[in-house]
């Protein structure tokens, strides 16, 4: 999912930099995202759970942790609403929450959409300016 | 009191036009050039496009989306190399909320007979800015990429 990798990118350049300090009505949840994502073995953690659901223990496989050192981790991605869990038998599993990712994106895909948007239009405005000077020597106008 | 936040962002966006990069420069140089493109939204009244093309003048525009809630952007250019870089800080205004502060650098490099430019914003997004603007901003951007990709069909 290049798209999924595109806003995590973005929201992991954002958790780095983030400073937060207030509690606005958005404001706890996304320190909390910003926090959870704070963590290289978290963002690990986000980054697996991207490509599909897994087990503690399939996430716990690759990092060089305990798994109550894993579950304590994943205690705070949950906190922060990016993750949910549920166990069924004695498996829990975990996936992505992607409403919380959603938020976070918002905040800098806005901008960055908006300015896409600019961009395009000045793909048009050089495209129409093209046709305009391209009429022009056909009929043998002279410059103004 | 009301509660402070600053959360930063750095994101960049990359385009090549099939123009020079004297012509691509001239409509970021030029107001009424930049005025053909620069607002985004067709159903929004523009105000007044202030415009002074120099290193410590001064741009204005406020943009008025149906829903009333007026959007100001003004911006300083700080450094301009003609046919090459601008740079210029802005902030953005809700009404009378600052909601961010930018900078934000323009590079136009030749690519083949066009230019390639690249778009790079440096962003502190202040006091929990929600999201509503971004929603709509989004629906228009997806409109802007339909209009490009019948450009170029």
């Amino acid at each position: 999912m290049p798209e999924f990798c595109e806003i995590l990118k973005l929201m992991l350049n954002y958790s780095r930099s983030a400073k937060t300090a207030g509690k606005t009505p958005s404001g706890p949840l996304l320190d909390l995202v910003f926090q959870a994502l704070a963590d290289p073995a978290r963002r690990g953690m986000v980054e697996r759970l991207a490509s599909g659901p897994a087990s503690v223990s399939e996430l716990a496989q690759p990092l060089a942790m305990s798994l109550p050192a894993v579950m304590q981790h994943l205690q705070v991605l949950e906190a922060s609403g990016l993750v949910r869990s549920e166990k069924i038998g004695r498996v829990r599993t975990c996936r992505v929450e992607k409403t919380a990712l959603r938020m976070v994106e918002n905040w800098v895909a806005g901008r960055r959409a908006n300015w896409e948007k600019r961009l395009d239009r000045l793909g048009e405005f050089l495209a129409e300016e093209d046709e305009q000077t391209e009429e022009q020597p056909k009929k043998r106008r002279s410059k103004p | 009191m009301s509660e402070r936040n600053t959360h930063h962002a750095t994101f960049s966006i990359e385009r090549i036009y099939p123009a020079a990069p004297a012509r691509v420069f001239k409509a970021w140089s030029d107001q009424p050039s930049k005025a053909r493109w620069f607002a985004c939204h067709d159903d929004w009244t523009p105000g007044k496009h202030e415009m002074d093309f120099r290193v410590g003048g001064r741009e204005r525009l406020s943009m008025t989306p149906p829903d009333g809630v007026a959007h100001r952007f003004d911006a300083i250019y700080q450094d301009i190399v003609p046919g090459e870089r601008i740079i210029y800080a802005y902030d953005m205004h809700l009404d009378d909320r600052r909601i961010s502060v930018s900078l934000a650098t323009v590079e136009f490099t030749a690519e083949g007979k066009g230019t390639r430019l690249v778009f790079t914003e440096q962003a502190a997004f202040l006091d929990g800015f929600d999201d509503v603007g971004a929603r709509d901003r989004k629906l228009g951007t997806e409109a802007g990429l339909d209009n490009l990709g019948a450009m170029f069909a």
